[in-house]
């Protein structure tokens, strides 16, 4: 349907270009209720059963801001190290799109609720960037549509569309940069290195789940470049779609050197909203790019301004915990690490996770071998980031007691760990389900013992001989007849006990 | 004095999705010369001392607790809606690109 883009080599890219990023990242709350209603805050479910009049626009229902939603957007804005705002109001942003039932999103214009923030961002050589963030705000996220009779289920070609409201509502926090210039070639890398720390953050506060896979994050990225040297800004392109870390990292990049081959033939960038393609790394051509006026924001009549008092802000600073820098210098002192393992821990994502895996109290031997060996497999196996696995730290942490107290064997762990990554519950449902638990009721054992030794008398015989390392071809027999959930200790003393040796 | 064009006017009613006949065109953005016109005066009482005011009732942080309220099962969520399907509301091919 469009013509493959001409591409500018990267090295020549950032030779004769100097890339502009700009950021915007949405973050999907995890409160209970929606921002504005009292409806279920949930992934998923059953299509518009998460609904009422106010999420629907229903008419003469009437939005009522939720507190929690405001406490998480104020204590995101002071881990941001922003200002909050003193008196601030929502707005209205109209169009007219089906995910949008009121046909406005109310957000906030210009009075954020914070404002003139900065992140320090670590990138992989332990080079320290710091991203000035311009101001996160407080909105509303979108129903969800379904088109249908597309070949791709992409809205071009589609007959109609079908939309589901649940999502509709969800509060949003939407945090956008200040220009970030000077990166140079480094620029792909410096977008998914803040990506990464705002996602951390973000998890270590427990106001999100930042889930990118869900859309739970989702970050849009703004890029232009300007001649080498030049200060000002070149026409910019807005890139959608961004589901991963590495996809940010990709998005980035291809824009630069997709760019500057327009620019280079004498071309000009037209300003619009492109969509990324994640199979391919490419982007393609979205819809021109309203102008803000053309939303006509008004402040929203339903909604009395937020005027948080010194105090509250205060108190929320106090609720901000150990965010993820001071933790990984911590656990680099408590674990002895050097700054090469440190930063190894941290590149390969896990090392928050191991943090947090130990606080809900594994030892940090299991809890890192965990997460560096079997589950770094397991991410690498589905191609995501090991954060993005659908498994908690508390629920690593829960496997590994269940291994210590003798409920589990390392095989069986491994196999409620997929139950979980699988999405069949917590640790405890999937040994459950799946019948797991470590076969010690010696009643069922002896059945097993006994049905053993009397398919292979011969073998007996010569336990009872005195030849007590022919036992192990009995334990073999029982492993394989319980489907390995036995423990083979006590198999092999129930065994000897049974045969009298 | 404002003067609001015809093409500002086309403009507008294509965002609020409205019909609007060529006639229609010169009489409204006549109309909303008058309407700014007026509104504007409003900026000759209003001295800088004075703050805009977009609501009346001298609110602030209303909240709500954050608890789930009941709210439609998805039969009476649909039951306006002109079309469903598969238990969502059916709407006719979108144009342009997605939001």
């Amino acid at each position: 349907m469009t013509a493959v883009a001409d591409l500018m080599d990267y090295a020549e890219v950032v030779e004769r270009f100097d890339p502009v990023l700009g950021l915007e990242v949405h973050v999907e709350l995890s409160t209970d209720t929606k921002m504005f209603c009292g409806c279920p805050n949930l992934f998923g479910g059953e299509p518009n059963t998460h609904v009422c009049p106010t999420c629907l626009g229903l008419p003469g229902a009437l939005p009522v801001v939720n507190g929690k939603a405001v406490e998480s957007a104020i204590r995101i804005g002071l881990a941001l190290n922003c200002e909050i705002a003193e008196w601030c109001r929502f707005a209205r942003k109209n169009y007219f799109y089906p995910d949008m039932p009121k046909n406005f999103q109310t957000s906030q214009y210009d009075e954020p609720i914070a404002f003139n923030g900065h992140l320090d961002v670590v990138l992989d050589d332990g080079e320290v960037v710091r991203v000035d963030i311009e101001r996160a705000h407080m909105e509303e996220d979108t129903g969800k549509s379904l088109h249908v009779g597309g070949a791709t289920g992409r809205i071009h070609g589609a007959e109609h569309s079908l939309l589901d409201y649940n999502r509709a509502g969800v509060p949003l926090i939407e945090i956008v940069t200040k220009p970030i210039v000077g990166m140079g070639a480094r620029a792909p890398e410096v977008a998914r290195a803040y990506v990464t720390a705002l996602r951390d953050l973000l998890r270590a506060m427990d106001v999100s789940d930042v889930r990118m896979d869900q859309g739970s994050l989702r970050c849009d990225a703004n890029v232009s470049l300007m001649p080498k040297g030049g200060s000002e800004f070149g026409t910019r392109t807005e890139t959608k779609n961004v589901n991963s870390l590495r996809s940010v990292e990709r998005a980035v990049r291809y824009e630069m050197t997709r760019q500057a081959a327009i620019l280079a033939e004498g071309g000009t960038i037209t300003q619009e909203t492109r969509h990324f393609q994640e199979a391919d790394g490419s982007t393609s051509p979205g819809r021109t790019k309203e102008t803000a006026e053309d939303y006509r924001y008004f402040p929203e009549p339903d909604l009395v301004p937020i005027a948080p008092s010194r105090a509250w802000v205060e108190q929320l600073r106090a609720t901000i915990p150990e965010l993820p820098w001071e933790r990984r210098k911590r656990i680099q002192a408590e674990w002895n690490l050097t700054d090469e393992e440190l930063r190894d821990l941290v590149n390969t994502g896990a090392a928050d996770l191991v943090a947090a895996t130990v606080d809900a109290g594994a030892e940090p031997g299991e809890a890192r071998s965990w997460w560096v060996q079997y589950l770094t497999q397991q991410a690498n196996a589905r191609e995501v980031e090991l954060a993005d696995l659908p498994i908690a730290p508390a629920q690593v942490a829960r496997v590994i007691a269940l291994v210590n107290s003798g409920e589990l064997t390392n095989k069986l762990a491994r196999e409620v760990v997929q139950g979980v990554l699988a999405g069949e519950g917590e640790p405890d449902e999937v040994v459950e389900k799946r019948g797991l638990k470590v076969v010690s009721d010696d009643s069922a054992l002896l059945a097993a013992v006994d049905e053993a030794l009397a398919a292979q008398p011969d073998v007996a015989d010569k336990i009872r001989g005195g030849k007590v390392q022919a036992a192990g071809a009995i334990v073999g027999a029982v492993m394989k007849a319980t489907k390995g959930q036995a423990d083979a200790k006590r198999v092999r003393e129930l065994i000897l006990e049974r045969v009298g040796a | 004095m404002s003067n609001i064009s015809r093409d500002e006017v086309a403009h507008l009613a294509k965002l609020a999705r409205m019909a609007v006949t060529e006639e229609e065109l010169d009489v409204f953005a006549g109309q909303l010369d008058q309407i700014l016109d007026a509104v504007a005066k409003v900026g000759e009482v209003a001295a800088d001392d004075i703050p805009p005011t977009s609501h009346a009732v001298p609110l602030t942080n209303v909240f709500r607790e954050d608890v789930v309220r009941p709210g439609l099962t998805q039969q009476e969520a649909l039951a306006g809606a002109p079309a469903a399907e598969e238990g969502r509301f059916r709407v006719p091919r979108i144009l342009g690109e997605e939001q």
